[in-house]
């Protein structure tokens, strides 16, 4: 690998803006990677060569004329394919959205570029969000560049896939029930889901409204502060957003951990398999001897979470995707009348999973069944969250598993729906929360495959989990080394 | 079914409160919607407006493109809650829901309303005749785009070819205000909606205008003997454009209702769309399924929970409402109850002439006249025309410097040139003669009429209008009346 | 068969085929027989792991509206500029006279 393939995002705006290289520099070398690496990962979905270089030039330009381009001059950054950004098709991994160019950008991919950012193209995705490991991309699935015959985990697969092959220092994701926590943990890299209305939502394909948060993905944890440092904030155009300022996340390293209080969730502990775990209690050895103060401790709600967010999930999707009608915009299929258009357009453009998300959800909501599975299951969120506060009295900041195994086959779990969505079990509890969550690359398992541990931390306290993060990343082992045609493919491009 | 639907075609539409057949009543409810006067639209900053070229007050937002999310317009909320309070009603803590069914008007296949804790319930409105129509709910929710149907018969949506949508309207603000069904008949029916009409109109919530569809009006009809306490199944009639069709239709609609149970037929709960041009109203083809709109909170807003200070500021914007206004009128012109000029000088482009001309002492029989008649004939007036003028020109009129006459062509050219009265008058050359240009006038009148002075002279009071007369033909009217026959009576004690 | 603590029932019919179908119906999806089938097998065994919370007993307890407790979000009544007609036709499956076409519409809604 290149020198310049090896710095972080940090070091990249770092070195753009004191002109020891060009952003057009680091941007051909980004986008070349990702054209020698794409066809055996699909870990893009579009690539824009020409608006990335053209923004790398004006970057440059401004350093030129004296300016300052931004706390991301030059960062090359690749957006999950469920973000908008004017001029690049949206696809969401969906063929009913095939082609669609949205005509505004999202909150985020404005945020980005105003801080000097190069968007150099859009990432694979389970369809609309909905999956665990990338195989539901009408486009086809995303490898894990640790080892190709295993899922990157998902649904933010190619945004994952891209960071921990080095594609990018930086890519964004969408967390509605650990979407970016697992594909992080399963690939090794860094990645944040934000507390719910940290980060806008507007323009992002909404999967579950009530769920949905957009957060980074990087190789270190200084570069996901840094993203979510630009990409927070409140947003007029999303009323769900929050005012008051995140306090600096970047200013947390370094600081002591000492009497931080850390409990380990049991119940995340006890389905996982016993490498997952004890990678976690090498983790809490590790906050142990920095002084940190570890204990196990129950939420046996969290249980429950599982339930409720395949009932919850579904029927905001479910109404959330009604759009897809083949009135205004992607995929028609014509029929002799609207009715028939609706039926043959939704029938063909929509994949089987989220079919069944979309049936399933309509199901919950249906008259009949609302109050036993929607409304119960809105009040388990309650029942999660006064877990979290009551587990919170008396720790600081939790941790956990992320995922209950490393990345599995390629086809291993796609036969049983239920059985993939086990395994966001230590995920979701921190969406229907609303809580802060992210994972952390920690350990390799015999096979060398990556094991993310989860740092959770109260509503708005990012800054209490960067400072775990930052103290834990000095002791990760988490490095996986890539797939060796990997390795061969970025040496030769 | 079909038959007594074919046999209620040549049903009077008679409309008074005893029109059923005797022994049935009548129970009906209405839905109305209104759009709410706002510059933007309920969830997007796109423009309100009437009338505009296709899709061009749109946005990612009101086209229900992917990733767009709705931001609630607070002036939107502010008209809706003061609607509350217009009626009565109770201004709580509330929610959005989302209302699910496809239909290509509405991009996102979800309507954004208010379902189980609406914005505004438990009002009510007193009608003009004193009857008490009680108010369930005022909730706020979105309008949907406007569909064209090409091809077939005439625009209709039966036969149609193709549809074409225009997003323009969608997302505009509504509010739906739902009665009880305290209403017997159908001119209670039109009572309701045009006291409401008015009183949205007079807190500026509404422009009122049904023919722009601004204003809309469904009705849930269902019939019973009298003295039967459950109700009976009620079909719901939409497309109600107009006072005239909102009589017509449910006069028709409860007739078909009664001969169908006379016939000893069923009645079925139905949506029936109100043909005007046939006078009756026709079930809906609807979609064989039941539905089922599978609400849910909206999960891309927030709860809203007015504060006190909040519903209390409103409520001291509200100025007086209509029935207030109409009182005030009644009591100031000495009557004990309302007549038309009233009720036109109550409406919302004219009583911000009536109240100040009435507070500035102006006789109010004739500040009515003037506004009822001659100002309501010159509306819509322009944003120009200066209530101040109005006050000065009544009370010209009223002191006796122009006469009635006068007044009226000097307020017809004040409105036309936004000008005060005094340069219309001059304009118009309506100034007033002086006593001096006015006596002489009037001796020339006299030296060409010796015989009937003296008689005026002696006594015959009578020839007081001759003389009267002949100035004014002399003057071509600019001559005060009064003035002349002040001078007249001057000169006849001097001679 | 039992997963993460979680019992599977494989012979659950929590929902019948002919359920899916109306709820396909509902969701303007057509399905094969087959695939009503399938669904409906894999739907049932989702809502049979929803029993946990089926059967909690937390009639009283208030919903998580807003993890923040946000309320009362609005925005000035000022007009935003949107898009251009042509801009919202860009994407259109078929447009005609400045509007989106589709084909005729068979029912009011109700
Ligand atoms: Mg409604
Ligand atoms: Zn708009």
């Amino acid at each position: 690998m290149s020198e310049m393939n090896n710095m972080s995002a940090f070091e990249i705006a770092e070195s753009v803006n004191n002109q020891k290289v060009t952003a057009t520099s680091v941007v051909e070398k980004s986008l070349a990677i990702a054209e020698a690496l794409n066809s055996k990962l699909n870990a893009f979905l579009a690539l824009d060569r020409d608006g990335a270089l053209r923004a790398a030039a004006r970057v440059d330009s401004i350093i030129a004329s004296g300016g300052s381009p931004g706390r991301l001059a030059g960062v090359p950054i690749a957006l999950k394919d469920n973000m908008c950004k004017v001029g690049l098709p949206t696809t969401c991994g969906s063929k009913i959205l095939q082609g669609w160019i949205p005509p505004y950008d999202a909150t985020v991919t404005k945020l980005l570029e105003s801080e000097g950012a190069i968007i150099v193209g859009k990432t694979n995705l389970d369809e609309f969000a909905m999956g665990s490991s990338t195989e539901n991309s009408a486009y086809g699935p995303t490898l894990n560049p640790v080892d190709l015959t295993r899922v990157p985990g998902g649904s933010s697969g190619g945004s994952a896939s891209s960071v921990a092959a080095g594609i990018v220092p930086i890519a964004l994701g969408s967390d509605t029930g650990g979407s970016i926590r697992q594909p992080a943990s399963l690939c090794g890299v860094v990645g944040v889901k934000p507390t719910y209305g940290r980060v806008s939502r507007y323009g992002l394909v909404a999967f579950a409204s009530s769920l949905d948060q957009i957060g980074p993905f990087s190789s270190t944890v200084m570069d996901s502060a840094l993203t979510l440092e630009v990409i927070a904030g409140f947003d007029p155009k999303d009323s769900t957003s929050y005012e008051e300022q995140m306090g600096s996340l970047s200013a947390q390293k370094g600081l002591s951990i000492e009497g931080l209080r850390v409990g380990i969730v049991t119940e995340f502990v006890e389905g996982s398999d016993p490498e997952v775990v004890s990678a976690l209690r090498d983790a809490a050895d590790a906050l142990a001897s920095l002084g940190a103060d570890v204990t196990e401790i129950s939420i046996p709600e969290t249980k429950l979470g599982l339930s409720a967010y395949y009932l919850i999930a579904p029927a905001e999707a479910s109404s959330n995707l009604a759009r897809f009608d083949g009135v205004r915009f992607g995929l028609r299929v014509e029929g002799s009348n609207i009715e028939e258009t609706n039926v043959l357009t939704r029938t063909k453009g929509f994949g089987a999973e989220v079919k069944r998300r979309i049936m399933l959800g309509t199901y919950a909501l249906s008259s009949g069944y609302y109050d036993a599975y929607y409304a119960k299951a809105q009040q388990v969120r309650t029942l999660i969250k006064s877990g979290f506060e009551r587990a919170y009295q008396q720790v600081d900041v939790l941790i956990s598993p992320v995922s209950p195994t490393t990345a599995f086959k390629l086809g291993e779990k796609s036969l049983d729906p239920l059985t993939m969505y086990l395994s966001d079990v230590c995920t979701i509890p921190s969406n229907l929360a609303g809580h802060p969550a992210m994972s952390m690359p920690y350990a390799l398992d015999s096979e060398g495959l990556p094991i993310g541990v989860q740092i959770l931390a109260p509503a708005l306290r990012e800054d209490l989990m960067f400072r775990l993060a930052f103290a834990l990343e000095g002791s990760s082992r988490g490095a996986p080394s890539l797939d060796a045609s990997i390795k061969e493919a970025i040496n030769h491009g | 079914m079909a038959n007594s639907e074919t046999n209620q075609n040549d049903l009077a539409v008679r409309g008074e409160s005893e029109f059923l057949p005797d022994g049935w009543e009548l129970i009906c409810g209405l839905e109305v919607h209104t759009e709410l006067k706002t510059r933007t639209k309920l969830f997007c900053g796109c423009a309100n407006v009437f009338g505009a070229q296709a899709n061009t007050n749109v946005c990612p937002t009101c086209l229900g493109l992917p990733g767009s999310l709705p931001v609630l317009n607070e002036k939107a909320l502010e008209i809706a809650a003061m609607i509350g309070l217009a009626l009565s009603a109770r201004v709580q803590a509330s929610i959005f829901h989302r209302k699910n069914y496809f239909y290509p008007d509405m991009p996102k296949d979800f309507q954004i309303s208010q379902y189980d804790i609406p914005l505004n319930a438990d009002g009510h409105l007193m009608l003009p005749s004193g009857k008490r129509i009680g108010i369930e709910r005022a909730h706020v929710e979105e309008d949907t785009g406007k569909i064209t149907h090409l091809g077939g018969t005439s625009g209709r949506i039966h036969g149609a070819e193709r549809a074409l949508i225009d997003y323009n309207r969608s997302g505009v603000p509504l509010v739906e205000i739902v009665s009880r069904p305290d209403i017997a008949s159908p001119e209670e029916a039109r009572e309701y909606v045009s006291e409401l009409r008015s009183t949205l109109v007079a807190i500026g919530a509404s422009d009122g205008k049904m023919e722009e569809g601004s204003l809309r009006v469904d009705a849930n009809v269902s019939v019973r003997p009298i003295g039967e306490t459950p109700f009976r199944t009620r079909c719901e009639i939409k497309n109600l454009n107009s006072l005239r069709s909102l009589v017509r239709a449910i006069t028709f609609e409860a007739h078909r209702q009664v001969a169908a149970y006379l016939a000893g037929e069923k009645v079925t709960q139905q949506t029936r769309h109100w043909d005007e041009s046939v006078g009756r109203t026709v079930a809906l083809r609807n979609k064989e399924e039941a539905e089922d709109y599978r609400y849910f909170p909206e999960p891309d807003l927030v709860p809203l929970r007015p504060s006190e200070e909040w519903i209390e500021g409103l409520r001291s914007q509200l100025g007086e409402l209509p029935k207030e206004r109409r009182a005030r009128l009644v009591e100031s012109l000495g009557l004990t109850e309302t007549n038309d000029q009233i009720e036109t000088a109550i409406s919302v482009e004219l009583y911000p002439f009536v109240r100040p001309a009435l507070a500035a002492g102006l006789d109010p029989k004739i500040t009515v006249a003037r506004c009822a008649n001659e100002l309501a004939s010159l509306a819509p007036l322009d944003d120009g025309f200066e209530i101040s003028w109005f006050i000065e020109l009544l009370k010209m009129e009223i002191e006796g410097k122009v006469s009635a006459t006068q007044a009226k062509s000097i307020l017809a050219e004040v409105a036309k040139n936004l000008i005060p009265p005094r340069v219309a008058q001059e304009r118009l050359g309506l100034s007033q003669l002086t006593d001096d240009q006015l006596t002489k006038t009037i001796n020339e009148a006299i030296s060409q009429n010796p015989k009937e002075w003296e008689r005026f002279r002696t006594g015959e009071a009578q020839l007081q209008g001759f003389f009267v007369g002949k100035i004014m033909k002399a003057t071509s009217g600019k001559a005060d009346g009064k003035a002349v026959v002040r001078i007249l009576l001057a000169l006849a004690e001097q001679r | 068969m039992e997963i993460f603590g979680f019992r599977i029932s494989d012979m659950s019919s929590r929902i019948s085929p002919k359920e899916v179908a109306h709820v396909a119906m509902l969701a303007r999806l057509s399905l094969t027989d087959e695939e009503a089938e399938l669904y409906a097998s894999q739907l049932s065994s989702v809502l049979d792991h929803a029993s946990d919370i089926e059967s909690l007993d937390i009639h009283d307890l208030e919903v998580t509206a807003h993890p923040l407790g946000l309320v009362n979000r609005t925005r000035s009544d000022s007009v935003v500029s949107g898009l251009s007609q042509a801009e919202a036709l860009s994407q259109a499956p078929d447009e005609a006279q400045g509007m989106f076409s589709v084909p005729p519409v068979l029912g009011e809604p109700s």
